[in-house]
């Protein structure tokens, strides 16, 4: 059977890996929204080995709403990044610098 | 070896080494389909972790709307020139070098002797006709009911927000309802009696 141990390093090390893919593709928008999607995958998989290996149902609850908020997060960080595109023919983080922020 | 961890183990080297794939693709196209992926492996291992239904809603949707989302925004956005990767080529030893600092610290972190469960501890396995779907409807439906109804409250702002944001304006030669045409129009504009010129 699996052990608790090896599944929390496997999602120990895909949530490290979607970090550093966070910071290395920071120019390109839509490889930083798939990066916020690996991140959320490696933290529910960490609440189904808990809700599994403590044998209580709250922690697939909670994936579930991940689930549902995430999907409402892609489709309008999706539809900015279309407004973006439009209004400015660029995804490139590093040139949107309208605000002067 | 056992089986089950062999599977484990070959879902587990997917889904990490998509996720690679991801990261390092410089076509947002085929990052897209490392995602898809490495949301299938993690399906697979959440199958093995007895969470059937959140497995099978993984893939319909992740895999099946959101994945297909992206793909439908990368190739409508006509990407001709790509943002710059000098960046990633400059920073990518010190990424790994990161990478692995975080992972031992994490590793450290989740030692199950900090969770006050054994490291080799094994989950008892349900029962034959223990029905996840069935444990997991009991819940959502009594306990978290009102958890249940803000999420799809969420689900209908998402959506009204991404068409009233992602929507062009009018064009001349956009097709459209006219409601009070609609309404004031009577019998005799929408029913015309041809007489039947063949029998009689």
């Amino acid at each position: 059977m699996i052990t608790l141990n090896s599944a929390l390093i496997v999602t120990a090390i895909l949530f490290s890996l979607s970090l550093i893919g966070l910071v290395l593709n920071r120019h390109n928008l839509i490889v930083l929204l798939m990066c916020v999607e690996l991140m959320l995958l490696a933290v529910n998989t960490n609440f189904i080995i808990f809700s599994h290996f403590l044998n209580d149902l709250a922690g697939q609850v909670f994936v579930f709403f991940i689930l549902a908020v995430a999907a409402a997060e892609a489709a309008i960080g999706l539809a900015i990044l279309i407004l973006i595109f439009r209004k400015q023919k660029t995804i490139n983080v590093s040139e949107l610098n309208t605000l002067k922020g | 070896m056992t089986l089950l961890q062999f599977i484990f183990y070959v879902f587990s080297a997917l889904m990490l080494l998509s996720a690679v794939g991801t990261i390092i693709s410089r076509n947002p196209v085929h990052g897209a389909l490392f995602l898809v992926v490495c949301f299938v492996a993690s399906a697979g291992i959440w199958l093995m972790l007895q969470a059937e239904f959140l497995g099978l809603v993984l893939v319909l949707v992740y895999v099946g709307a959101v994945m297909t989302l992206f793909l439908f925004v990368v190739m409508m956005l006509n990407l001709d020139k790509l943002p710059s990767r000098a960046g990633f080529k400059k920073y990518w030893p010190f990424g790994i070098l990161i990478l692995l600092l975080l992972v031992g610290l994490m590793i450290y972190v989740v030692a199950p002797s900090h969770l006050s469960l054994a490291s080799n501890a094994i989950a008892i396995p349900h029962p034959a006709d223990y029905s996840n779907v069935q444990a997991l409807g009991a819940v959502i439906y009594t306990q978290y009911v009102y958890a249940f109804e803000i999420a799809a409250v969420i689900l209908l702002v998402a959506i009204i927000a991404a068409i009233s944001l992602a929507f062009h304006a009018f064009h001349q030669d956009t097709k459209r309802q006219n409601i009070s045409k609609q309404v004031q129009t009577t019998a005799a504009e929408r029913l015309r009696l041809v007489k039947n010129m063949g029998k009689e």
